[in-house]
């Protein structure tokens, strides 16, 4: 859920964009991060890991702790919470360790 | 290609701003790596006044502070700003090589300064790899930047100041904090902040820690219990907290990846928080063209950060032969607000810290991160 009234904090969040989460459509601003649209569309687990398939979600924010991989754009491993959202972007949850595709 | 540069800053967070800024100042060209898309670090999602003197911007919010240095920073010609970009490894050549977007950048800097801050500790307990379960970092990354709750209501781990600040932002942000537990006896961060989060009605409960977390695809709930006089549970003492988050301030640990790769000599310094590079009072490592500011030499506050961000920038430029009198002064002057910081109440354990890394012996000499020949 999005914060629309803070004491202190004004946000610029830049404008309305779209992208696609498994296949679904989910609306964000151009100046957020991935894991921040993800979070704001309710969205919290974000894959499972790849031995024991526990359900993994963000843990640092800050692209130290690979918690938050997930395949954008076909590419897989991206730390999506350092990542900003792109119009028409494709986000989907990592199978396993994900595959590189040439 | 190797680029060839001549002050390398690795990290846009306090230290690394104020180190390139003040390289900078004296003439010298400096190119500064950042992770993040935005440069600022941690200094960005402060929403309190900071502590201090006037020259560390003290009675400002650390946001404010940060905009502040980062709009100076990128008007200054002689700074060149690479965000998106991840510093990959230091070799023995002198060579950091970085990852930006899909390009494997190689530098080749005549100085370095290493600012890359630290890295949120984590704690043992069932259920702590749920979704909903966050460093505090990420609490404030997502409501401080984003604007972006992290949850409805939440479990906090650690009194510190870190714990005990968050608490109070997360009020501000309108989430609802169910409580703050505390292992030790007592409160651990400052008084002024306790008291904030305790007038807007959050217990603080010490001698108190999470013994687990449960919930089928994320957090759905947190079990607490009671700790005795050597940290030990205590049966019989669990009470099941409704949350949907669990945020852990159990502290931070330098960020010294880099340090290690590069062959500096370290040492384990507990009062530092961690490994930490054996430094001069110039805040060069035994590396020689290769010094280190901020968190990655102990954690410490933002503001001790932004001074030592100061005295590693004029130390490089110096030595490059860039206005070597100017920049020994305004070190000097450094040198000096450091050590009215670090007069503060925290200050005790800092200079203890500080006095051991000084001191002859427990160099860390197995390189955990060094390729083999």
């Amino acid at each position: 859920m999005r914060i629309e009234e803070h004491p202190v904090l004004q946000f610029d969040r830049g404008e309305k964009v779209t992208f696609f989460y498994n296949g679904q459509e989910v609306e964000a601003y151009s100046n957020e991060t991935i894991a921040a649209a993800l979070h704001a569309a309710g969205v919290r687990r974000l894959g499972h890991s790849p031995e024991l398939h526990r359900p993994r979600g963000l843990f640092c924010a800050i692209g130290n702790c690979s918690s938050c991989f997930m395949t954008v754009n076909g590419e897989p491993n991206v730390r999506i919470c350092v990542t900003r959202v792109e119009p028409g972007m494709r986000v989907e949850e990592q199978q396993g360790k994900g595959v590189v595709t040439p | 290609m190797i680029r060839n540069v001549e002050v390398l800053v690795v990290g846009g967070g306090p230290a690394g701003l104020c180190a390139a800024q003040a390289a900078a100042s004296m003439g010298a060209k400096v190119t500064m790596l950042e992770r993040d898309y935005v440069p600022g670090g941690q200094l960005v999602k402060q929403t309190h006044k900071f502590f201090g003197s006037e020259k560390q911007h003290a009675g400002e919010r650390g946001f404010q502070i940060g905009r502040m240095l980062l709009d100076e920073i990128q008007a200054d010609p002689n700074i060149e700003i690479l965000p998106e970009t991840t510093a990959l490894g230091c070799y023995e050549d002198g060579v950091i090589t970085a990852l930006q977007g899909d390009k494997h950048l190689k530098f080749r800097p005549e100085r370095t300064i290493l600012a890359t801050g630290a890295a949120e500790k984590f704690l043992a307990f069932p259920g702590n790899d749920l979704p909903g379960v966050y460093g505090a970092g990420a609490v404030q990354t997502l409501m401080n930047v984003a604007g972006v709750k992290p949850a409805q209501r939440v479990l906090m781990v650690g009194s510190g100041n870190i714990g005990l600040i968050v608490s109070y932002q997360l009020k501000q942000a309108g989430v609802e904090v169910a409580g703050v537990v505390e292992a030790a006896p007592r409160i651990g961060g400052y008084l002024v902040h306790a008291a904030k989060i305790r007038r807007a009605g959050i217990p603080i409960l010490t001698g108190w820690t999470v013994k687990e977390a449960f919930g089928k695809e994320q957090v759905e709930g947190a079990v607490i219990c009671q700790l005795d006089d050597k940290f030990q549970q205590i049966p019989g003492t669990e009470k099941t907290i409704a949350c949907d988050a669990i945020c852990l301030a159990v502290g931070l640990t330098p960020l010294t990846e880099l340090c290690w790769q590069a062959g500096c000599e370290m040492k384990y310094i507990r009062e530092l928080s961690g490994h930490v590079p054996v430094v001069s009072d110039d805040l060069e490592t035994t590396k020689a063209g290769i010094y280190a500011a901020g968190d990655v030499t102990g954690i410490e506050e933002a503001s001790s950060a932004m001074v030592e961000g100061k005295i590693a920038g004029y130390s490089a430029a110096a030595s490059l032969g860039h206005s070597p009198e100017e920049a020994a002064r305004l070190r000097q002057e450094a040198m000096e607000e450091l050590r009215q910081l670090r007069s503060g109440p925290t200050g005790g354990k800092i200079n203890a810290g500080i006095e051991k890394v000084k001191q002859d012996g427990g160099v860390v000499h197995v390189n955990l991160y060094r390729y083999s020949h």
